[in-house]
This record gives structure tokens, sequence and C-alpha cells, in this order.
């Protein structure tokens, strides 16, 4: 399969008058055109960070980010990118321009890449993009307040859309909704990518929505991949210690079965000036010595299965 | 059998409307429903069901104007808590029944210590003096994971988790017999949202307490809930135990609900999600308000309102299909 995307040892660093903040602490992942890579980790962990470097949304300290076999780490005009890649936003209430009627947040990105010059072909392919997410044509000279949630997330979808582009980051897009609409959403989403090829890199807490989205997982602990492979072979052999904790406490929607809970104590550590060693150590319950000493490196354990842990041969009986 | 004769609380027919310039929100309507002592009952429904507005009807808290309770009962060991006096509805918030809020970065006062603010409940209803109700304090603290030695700090020196604990800490420091908590942990990561249920869930068993947990996630329920209550547009459209709602699920809605949940043991590629979305408090559907949506649909679902009916002990259901 082909490569979309590849990401080398991707850094964020702010500066904060504590420290040095590692937002993003050398990431590598790579796509191939027409999968999702689901992206899970709880608040801090450098997920969005990650999804907006990668878009160029914001500029890395250091790595590379290789979009369709070009370099683009450093590339200027950020216009072409647009056309290729799109982000999908969390908050389809702040992220929707409260004075632009739905029709002109739609056609914005097509009036600026001056793809129509016509004003009826422009006025046909918003309708047409709007038809593609199920949003009715009435709707058009509707502004984004008088809109429920679900449908302000279509007009976001809509626009990120309307350059027909090849990889879309989908950061948290149905965390604000309401299940019923959460479902909607999701089928519209995989439905688009059946029929377009599109690649997903799809950002999320949630891990049962990521389950269901993705082809591949990685999961995230303050700033640094722990866990990577395929999603299916994450929840069956799931062999990080985080995820493990991640992965029992998830409340499901099912009587039958009661899990054996994995509760971690302890909260997120601070991302400024992390100390050297393991970064989940301080809340692990297998944690030894060399933990606190030198950080583990992302290692394939079994083909394909990626982890980064000292113990992941012992906690498991590999 | 004692304790099903004489529940703690006892919802009766409860209609609360707001009153705007846009017209009537209706937003609960006639609801009604028992809670007995030391029991949980979960009260699940999407944006807009109206669980937080009975949840504030419960606590004597519905803002008026706008708000109005048009009719009904709430009775807290057979007392009316809706004909209680202004001074009289201040002792028994905090006291009787006292509430978890959803967002504990906004619930707690930014400019008081978090010691201060469990003291006051204390100083309040249990008339302590000062130093004992920051002794009190001090216990809470501990009792809810937090070290006695950051009573003196504020707020904002605090994660969200352990802001929620603070507010878990003020709303069980007098021991009341019920206690809502709406949302409670919505707003936090999930690996501290197991450590913050798994505190209610202990402190609840240890005190006895009667609690009402509103949320929209099915997941949380199981947790830590005996009884279900399904919210849809402000009404209960099906309650029952916990196995009766989630194994012999009968409401349409409460199916949708249950498909539209990605789950985490089945792969299923397409979800099945419920067509349509949730109707204005404004302008309800005629008939059952769930009709429009409603898969299962008959002619007479557009005129006639179902009412409550009761398949087995305990399980109730509003829909024509089992009337």
């Amino acid at each position: 399969m082909y490569k979309l995307l590849e990401v080398k040892d991707l850094k964020k660093y702010y500066e904060t008058k504590n420290g040095l903040l590692h937002a993003v602490d050398g990431v590598s992942f790579s796509i191939e055109e027409g999968k999702t890579l689901g992206v899970v980790g709880e608040s801090g962990c450098g997920k969005s960070t990650l999804g907006r470097l990668v878009i160029r949304l914001i500029d890395a300290t250091d790595g590379k980010i290789i979009f369709d076999g070009k370099d683009i780490t450093n590339v200027k005009s950020k216009g072409s990118l647009r056309k290729e890649m799109q982000i999908i936003f969390q908050d389809p209430f702040s992220s929707l321009n409260p004075r632009m009627s739905v029709s002109q947040i739609i056609e914005e990105p097509l009036k600026i890449h001056k793809l129509y010059y016509n004003k009826a072909e422009l006025r046909s392919k918003v309708r047409e993009l709007m038809d593609t997410v199920g949003l009715a044509c009435r709707l058009e000279d509707f502004y984004p307040h008088e809109l429920d949630g679900g449908r302000r997330q279509r007009i976001g979808i809509a626009r990120a859309l309307a350059l027909n582009p090849r990889f879309i980051v989908c950061d948290e897009p149905v965390s604000a909704l309401d299940v019923s609409i959460q479902a909607q959403i999701l089928n519209l989403m995989m439905d688009l990518q059946e029929e377009r090829c599109f690649t997903y890199m799809f950002i999320s807490h949630d891990l049962s929505v990521v389950k269901h989205i993705s082809d591949e997982i990685m999961v995230m602990y303050l700033g640094l991949v722990v866990e990577k492979c395929k999603a299916d072979e994450l929840f069956e052999h799931t062999l990080h210690p985080y995820s493990k904790a991640l992965l029992s406490v998830i409340p499901e929607a099912a009587i039958k079965k009661k899990k054996q809970k994995k509760l971690i104590q302890g909260e997120i550590t601070s991302p400024i000036n992390p100390k050297p060693g393991c970064r989940f150590a301080a809340r692990c319950s297998y944690a030894g010595d060399i933990c606190d000493k030198a950080a583990p490196e992302l290692k394939e354990v079994t083909p394909d299965h990626y982890v980064s842990c000292h113990f992941v041969n012992e906690i498991n009986s590999l | 059998m004692n304790d099903k004769n004489n529940p703690l609380l006892s919802v009766r027919n409860l209609t609360i409307h707001y009153i705007t310039d846009d017209g009537l929100v209706k937003a609960v309507n006639d609801i009604s429903f028992d809670l007995e002592k030391g029991k949980t009952l979960g009260l699940v429904g999407e944006t807009g069901a109206g669980k937080t507005t009975a949840a504030f009807g419960i606590m004597n808290l519905v803002p008026d104007p706008p708000g109005k309770i048009i009719s009904g009962e709430i009775l807290i060991n057979g007392k009316d808590i809706l004909k209680l006096k202004k001074n009289e509805s201040k002792k028994y918030r905090g006291k009787v029944a006292s509430m978890i809020l959803q967002d504990p970065m906004t619930a707690l006062n930014p400019i008081i210590t978090v010691g201060e603010q469990i003291a006051e409940v204390c100083r309040l209803h249990d008339k302590l003096s000062k130093a004992d109700a920051y002794i009190k304090a001090a216990q809470m603290l501990e009792l809810v994971g937090i070290p006695s030695d950051r009573i003196d700090e504020y707020p904002h020196q605090f994660s969200g988790g352990m802001k929620q604990r603070v507010v878990i800490a003020i709303a069980l420091a007098c021991n009341p017999q019920l206690l809502i908590a709406d949302e409670p942990t919505t707003a936090l990561d999930v690996t501290i949202q197991a450590q913050v249920l798994s505190l209610i869930g202990d402190l609840i068993k240890k005190y006895e307490t009667s609690m009402i947990l509103i949320t929209h996630d099915l997941g949380v329920v199981t947790e830590i809930c005996d009884k279900v209550a399904i919210m849809y547009a402000g009404q209960i459209v099906e309650t029952g135990d916990l196995e009766a709602v989630y194994e012999h699920t009968k409401h349409p809605y409460t199916k949708g609900l249950f498909g539209s949940l990605p789950s985490l043991s089945a792969k299923a590629h397409r979800l099945n999600p419920i067509y349509g979305s949730m109707p204005d408090p404004t302008n309800l559907p005629n008939g059952c308000a769930f009709h429009p949506r409603c898969p299962n649909k008959m002619p007479a679902c557009e005129n006639r309102a179902p009412t409550n009916t009761e398949l087995e002990s305990g399980h109730f259901v509003r829909c024509l299909l089992y009337e």
C-alpha cells in the first residue's frame, strides 16, 4: 500500500515561563492511503498538537513530515497544502463564523482557491456539498446559531470536503455531540471514506469510537507514543500498562460481564521539563528502578505491534 | 418490602415549564419515579431531555422566572418539598439533599480556599464552630483522597479531577440523605472518571446515601446504578432495574440509544443511529414526542400520547406498542 503521510521524529516544544513544555516529543508514524489512523489519549497528551502539526497549522520544532512523497515540513506556501489536507474541528459551536451563513461558510474555501468564477457554478457546488453531508438545501441561508450541533458539524465536514482533499485530520469530531447524532456523523464519515478513498487521522479520547473507525491505533501519553498496532490487535492483545488501564476503565453499556478494573492511581504529570525515564512510571504498578532512569524506546514486540515499555515481555509473559 | 412502600424520594407527576419570550419551553412533562434509601438511580438522556431541570426541581432550585413548576409533588420522607418556605428550603438544600454539578471548574468559588468552602456547609447546617468546621473540612478532604495539608489552597491550584473531589466533599459534608450528581465525570478524562466514580460509589455505600446520577453515558450507569430511567423530551420513556432496561430493552428510543454506541467487543461495520434530531421543546410533536424519529411508528402515535405501562414488576415503558 502507498504511504500517503509519513512523519519522522516530530517534536513540538513550547517555551513557558516555568520551562520547556514538551507537547509532542518525537513521534513517528505513517498512514496508508485510504486508511484511518486513530490517535487516543487523555487531555494534555499532545494528540491535538500532533494533528495540527501534520497539516502545518503550527510549525514543528524538529522532525519531518512527508506528504505524498514531498517533504512539507518547511513548505512556505501553505495554500496548495490546503487543497490536499483539511481538518474537522472538535467544537462545531466555535469553529464556524457566527456572522456567515451556511452557504458562505462552505463556499469560502472555493473562493479563496479561485476554483469557480461563475456564481451559478459556485452555488451548485455548494448545494452538491450540502447534499453529500446530508444538509437540506433550504438551510443554505441559515446561520450557525439556528442549527443544532449535529447539523453544525455537518457544515464543518462540508467545508473540509469543499476542496476535495486526500487527507483529513478529524480532531474529536464527535465529542461534542449526543450519542444518536454521533452515530449519524460516524456513519457519514465512513461512507465518505469508502466512496472517495479519504485518508483520516482520527483524534479522540473515546476508545470505542476510535476502535469503530480506525484501521490502526496509536495510544499517546505525555507527548509520546506508548503503543501502536492494528485496531483489533490493540483490544485483543493490549501490551502497554497504560493502554491496559485505559481499556479496563471504559464504562461499557452492558451489564453481563464486569471487567476487572485496573484503576490507575494519581494523575497525568506535567509536560514541562519532564524527568528522564518513562513518563508513565509514576502511575505504573509495574515500574522498576530502570523506569526512572532510562526512557523506553518504541520497539516492535510482536509483528506490527509497537510498545514502549521496559517490562513489556515480563508483564505479558511473551 | 418495607422500603418499597416508604421510598426516601417520591416524585409524582412533576411538570416544569419555562415561560420565555420565544414561547413555552416544556422542559419536564409529567415525570414520576421513586427512589429507595441507599439506592442509585441513573437518569439518562441527551442534551435538552430535561434531566438537569428535573434535578433542579428536586433541589427546589428552578429559577422562577422564567421557570415554573406547573404541577406535581416531590416527597422526601413523605414531605412535599415544593411547599417549603424559602428559609426552610435553605435548610433542606445541603443538609437533606445536595448536588454535585457537572463542571468542577465553575462550581467552586475561585477566591475562597477549598477548606473554607467545605467548612461553610458544616457551619451553616451542623452549626459547628469555626474551629470544628475546619477540622471537619480536613477530614472530608482526606475522605475524598486529598491530603489535608492542601486545605488552605485555592481551587486553581487543583487539577480537574481534584476539584471534582472537593465538590464531592462539599456535597457530602453534612451527610445528606439524597445526593444528586449531575454529569459528575463528563468533564474528566476516563482514568480520572474511573477514580471519581469509584470514590462516589464507596462513599454512598458507606453512608447509605441515595443518589440520582444524571448522565448521557449508558456505560457510566452500569458502573454504579441499581435502577435507570431514560428521558426523552421531558418524559421518562422507560424505567426499571438495570437488568430489565439493558437486557430487555423495550422502548424504540432506548433501543436507538444502544444501537448508536460503538461497541468495544463486537465489530459492527455500521452503527444504527436514530434518524433526525431532538424536537424543539417549545414545539413538541403531537401524540408521542418521539414519533417523528421512531422506526416503529404507527398511525395512532401521531394523535395519542402513550401512558406509562408496567410490563413486569418495576419495568415501565411509555409507548403505544406496549399498551
